[in-house]
C-alpha cells in the first residue's frame, strides 16, 4: 500500500467514526461541533485528492462558518434533542430501500481514478491544456469558475444572495430606525 | 454569544485578526495564481468580523461594520456580477464575453475575472456577516 492509500483509508475511517458518533449524540452543541470536524475530515480527503480549491472551500465554509450558524441556531432554539416517542420502522425502512437504491446507482459509476471516465473524456481535456492559453491564468479551476462557466457561478452567488434575503426577512428586525433619523 | 471576559482571548484575537483579514484579502486577489477566489475570501473576512465580534462584542462590531452598510454590500456584490455581464452586452458582445471589455484577449479576460471575482467576494462575505448578525439579534 502505498502512502496515499493510507492517507485515504484514515481519513475515511475516521469520517465514518465521526458519522457514528454523531447519530449517537444528543446533544445539540455536540452535534454542531462534530459536523465541523465532519467536514475538516472531508477538506483533508479533498486535498488528498489533489482539488484544493474544493478541500479550501469545504474548511471555510464547511468546518468554519457553518459551525458558527448552527451554534448560533442551537443559542436560539435550545440544546438538546427531543426524543421522538413514534415508532422507529418506518424510518429505518425508508432509509434501507433509499439507501439500497443509492448504492446500487453507483454500481455504474466508473472507479476512482479511473482515467477513461467521462468525466476526463468530455471537456476536462480542453480546459487543462487550452486554458492558460485561451484565459491566460495558471489557476484552471477560476478559469471554469470564473470564466468558461461565469454563468453558473452568477447563479450561485444569487442562491447566496437569495438565502440572506430568506434569512433576514424570516429573523431580520427592520433597520426603521436607523433610515428614519438620517 | 460572547466571551469578552477572557484577557487572553481579547489579546491573542488582537494579533490574528488583521492576519486574517490579510489573508482573506490575499486569498481574494491571488485566486488566479492559487487556490481559492471570492468565495473562499468572502468567508475568510466574514470568519474575521464573526471572531471580532464575538469577542469583543456584536455591538462594538457593528459600529465598525453596520448592519445597513453589510445589507448594502450584499446586493452591490451581486450587482457588480450583473453588471459585468451587462457591460459587456452593451459593448456587443454576449453575456459575461470578457473579450469585448478590453483590446488585449488575455487582459479582457484578466478584468472580467478579477472583477466577478470581487462581486462573488462582497457578496459572500457580508452574507455571513449579515446572517451571524441576525442570529446574534435574534438571541437577545
Amino acid at each position: 500500500m502505498d502512502i496515499e492509500t493510507i492517507i485515504n483509508f484514515s481519513l475515511l475511517t475516521l469520517l465514518a467514526l465521526t458519522v457514528i458518533v454523531l447519530i449517537r449524540m444528543k446533544s445539540l452543541l455536540a452535534i454542531a461541533l462534530s459536523s465541523g470536524v465532519y467536514s475538516f475530515l472531508s477538506a483533508g480527503l479533498f486535498v488528498a485528492m489533489d482539488a484544493v480549491d474544493v478541500a479550501f472551500t469545504e474548511a471555510a465554509v464547511g468546518a468554519g462558518i457553518t459551525t458558527i450558524l448552527l451554534l448560533g441556531t442551537i443559542a436560539i432554539t435550545g440544546r438538546e434533542q427531543t426524543v421522538s416517542k413514534h415508532k422507529r420502522f418506518l424510518p429505518i425502512a425508508v432509509i434501507t430501500i433509499t439507501g439500497a437504491a443509492l448504492i446500487y446507482g453507483t454500481l455504474d459509476m466508473p472507479l476512482y481514478g479511473d482515467a477513461n471516465a467521462p468525466i476526463h473524456t468530455h471537456v476536462a481535456p480542453h480546459y487543462l491544456t487550452q486554458s492558460s492559453e485561451e484565459i491566460g491564468i495558471p489557476n484552471v479551476v477560476t478559469s471554469v469558475l470564473a470564466s468558461y462557466r461565469g454563468y453558473d457561478t452568477l447563479g450561485e452567488v444569487a442562491v447566496i444572495f437569495t438565502a440572506a434575503v430568506g434569512v433576514l426577512l424570516l429573523l431580520g428586525k427592520t433597520a426603521k430606525r436607523g433610515v428614519r433619523k438620517q | 454569544m460572547n466571551l469578552r471576559s477572557s484577557l487572553i482571548l481579547r489579546e491573542v484575537c488582537r494579533l490574528v485578526i488583521p492576519a486574517v483579514m490579510l489573508f482573506a484579502l490575499y486569498v481574494q486577489f491571488h485566486g488566479e495564481y492559487g487556490p481559492g477566489g471570492g468565495f473562499q475570501a468572502g468567508v475568510i473576512f466574514a470568519a474575521a468580523v464573526i471572531l471580532y465580534a464575538l469577542v469583543y462584542g456584536r455591538q462594538k462590531a457593528q459600529r465598525i461594520l453596520p448592519t445597513e452598510t453589510v445589507r448594502y454590500f450584499i446586493a452591490a456584490g451581486v450587482l457588480l456580477y450583473t453588471g459585468v455581464g451587462v457591460a459587456t452586452m452593451l459593448l456587443g458582445g454576449n453575456f459575461l464575453d470578457y473579450d469585448v471589455l478590453l483590446q488585449g484577449h488575455q487582459q479582457a479576460q484578466h478584468l472580467g475575472i478579477f472583477l466577478i471575482e470581487l462581486g462573488v467576494g462582497i457578496t459572500v462575505g457580508t452574507v455571513m456577516i449579515a446572517i451571524f448578525y441576525t442570529l446574534d439579534e435574534f438571541c437577545e
